[in-house]
């Protein structure tokens, strides 16, 4: 297991020297094993959690579960290379259910920007034999980060 | 209209409330207050502990148990301190289960102190032993521990405090509130000592797991040591379950057959569904603990670090979950400190005096807490301690 990297998903804005306190090593030694990190192709980003109730309201994200036709020496990498070109996709993943094939998380404007997304864009892809749409009502918790607010501390009150 | 004040007796009149209580009742009437305060873990407890508990609640008759504790769980606890120390008690006839530790105190503390018996306490210390040895009718006589040491006993620190009357010594490491340890070569001086006199151990190891860097020892190992402590642990800061108040007290024979008199008459038995999950705890729960300290270890040398590089030396503790920095350079008492802290940046601490006069000029943080809130509270500190710093230049 690797502690910086547990450190910085939960906060990946921890400054070198505070990373550096955490773990026992120079703020110097942890930037160089983030750069290496970033090197070696392990940490692929950072990015942002946000509460879209907060900073747009009219974001629409939903799941769509899709059947698809496993092609010859590729598998499903193709057609997931394929979506995964799209802006609108936030997430590409493949699973193992039998129900259906690929998992992907699109972000919308609107419902209807979404709905026809995946009926023009998605639903057209050749090998892709069926598609079933969920749209995400409320996130409680993303990347091990609550959303929705915690539970107060009743701690101390005793 | 009846005068309560001639009610109550005299003794529990004289007895000070919590110096830690203070802070907190201030803070709980304050709106975005971040707290470093509290002594307990902010982890839940290990599932496999809870689910034990749930299965007694489906599948057993929720019973008081015998007095002592349930057999299966004492038998768990002897082997525990075994396999941890060496040290063997023997089951029926040298361990109480207790509610939490600090009914293992109370037990101690008033099945050997009879009044004006002189009770050494270990300073700057959790904050119940001195009332409870003052409820005894005992005298508590304060044995301050130095800085200059990491806040470690030494002999000198309370040779000259012996007297005829002191029947006691008051051992609480890993510490609360400083985070100090003892090790093996601390111990070896002071238990040299008393091997020959008649002053009893009460050693309070409820937070031996949570050591960083070296496994805690036990003063119980030291030779002939074990016939003259009472040793204390409980399950409330390893395993986290404070909430289910369980600990347990393990000393010779003839010390149990009588401090079991108390604990018979005045709580009966520890809470029966929590003694059955404790056996989880002790028996499958390691590797819960090691992560449990992992984190912690993470938090605590974030804080020594953040502390000494704001200016407030903090030295390096090796156990518990808090940290001890030193405030002197601000010019403020610890309890002032702590207020302006609390008023002015929202942030609730504790001051070292609430601990005994020798906590005067410290302020106890707790890192029970996610490193997330202890990043936001050393941003409110660090811009307070700015402040203070433009006070000193303007004055």
């Amino acid at each position: 297991m690797n502690d910086i990297i547990k450190l910085l998903q939960q906060n990946a804005r921890i400054s070198d020297s505070a990373l550096g306190e955490m773990l026992g090593i120079s703020a110097a030694e942890a930037a160089a094993k983030i750069e290496q990190l970033e090197k070696d192709g392990v940490i692929k980003g950072y990015s942002v959690i946000v509460d879209d109730d907060l900073y747009d309201k009219s974001t629409v994200y939903a799941t769509i579960e899709l059947k698809v036709t496993p092609q010859r020496d590729c598998g499903f990498d193709d057609i997931a290379k394929t979506i995964m070109m799209y802006d609108e996709v936030e997430s590409v993943s493949l699973m193992s259910s039998g129900a259906y094939d690929l998992a992907v998380e699109v972000k919308g404007n609107n419902l209807k920007d979404v709905a026809f997304f995946v009926s023009e864009r998605l639903a057209t892809i050749d090998g892709i034999l069926s598609t079933s749409t969920h749209f995400i009502l409320k996130k409680y918790k993303e990347k091990g980060i609550f959303i929705d607010n915690e539970e107060p501390d009743e701690r101390g009150l005793g | 209209m009846i005068d309560y004040d001639k009610v109550l007796s005299d003794k529990i009149k004289s007895i000070k409330p919590s110096g830690i209580r203070k802070f907190f009742d201030i803070a709980g009437t304050m709106k975005d207050v971040i707290s470093l305060g509290v002594g307990e873990p902010d982890f839940n407890t290990p599932w496999a502990i809870r689910k034990a508990a749930i299965q007694v609640l489906e599948r057993k008759h929720i019973i008081y148990g015998p007095n002592k504790g349930l057999a299966s769980l004492r038998n768990t606890i002897s082997s525990h301190i075994e396999k941890k120390h060496g040290v063997r008690y023997d089951p029926d006839k040298e361990i109480i289960v207790t509610v939490g530790g600090s009914e293992a105190i109370d037990l101690t503390v008033r099945g050997l102190i009879d009044p004006g018996d002189e009770v050494l306490v270990v300073e700057p210390c959790f904050v119940c032993y001195a009332p409870l040895v003052e409820l005894a009718g005992g005298v508590a006589v304060p044995v301050p521990t130095r800085i200059e040491n990491n806040f470690k006993l030494t002999l000198d620190d309370f040779r000259d405090k012996v007297t005829e009357r002191t029947k006691l010594l008051i051992l609480p490491f890993p510490n609360n509130p400083t985070g100090a340890v003892m090790t093996k070569h601390d111990l070896e001086p002071i238990a040299e000592f008393l091997r020959d006199t008649n002053i009893m151990v009460l050693s309070d190891e409820i937070y031996s797991e949570l050591t960083y860097g070296r496994k805690h020892f036990s003063i119980i190992e030291l030779e002939g040591m074990r016939e003259r402590t009472v040793y204390v642990n409980g399950f409330s800061k390893a395993y986290a379950m404070t909430g289910w108040r369980l600990g347990y007290v393990s000393a010779p024979a003839p010390i149990i057959s009588q401090i079991s008199k108390i604990h018979q008459y005045g709580i009966m038995c520890s809470p029966f569904i929590s003694q059955n999950a404790a056996v989880e705890a002790l028996t499958s729960c390691d590797a819960e603990v090691e992560k449990m300290v992992d984190e912690y270890n993470v938090r605590r040398r974030y804080l020594v670090g953040e502390f000494n590089r704001l200016g407030l030396t903090c030295f390096n503790p090796e156990g518990a979950f808090y940290v001890f920095p030193c405030i002197r350079s601000t010019g403020l008492s610890s309890e002032e400190f702590c207020e302006r802290l609390l008023f002015e940046e929202r942030v609730a601490t504790v001051p070292g005096s609430a601990f005994g006069d020798s906590g005067e000029g410290y302020i106890r943080i707790s890192y029970a807490y996610s490193l997330k809130h202890l990043m936001e509270a050393i941003r409110r500190i660090e811009k307070f301690l700015t402040k203070l710093e433009a006070e000193k230049h303007e004055g």
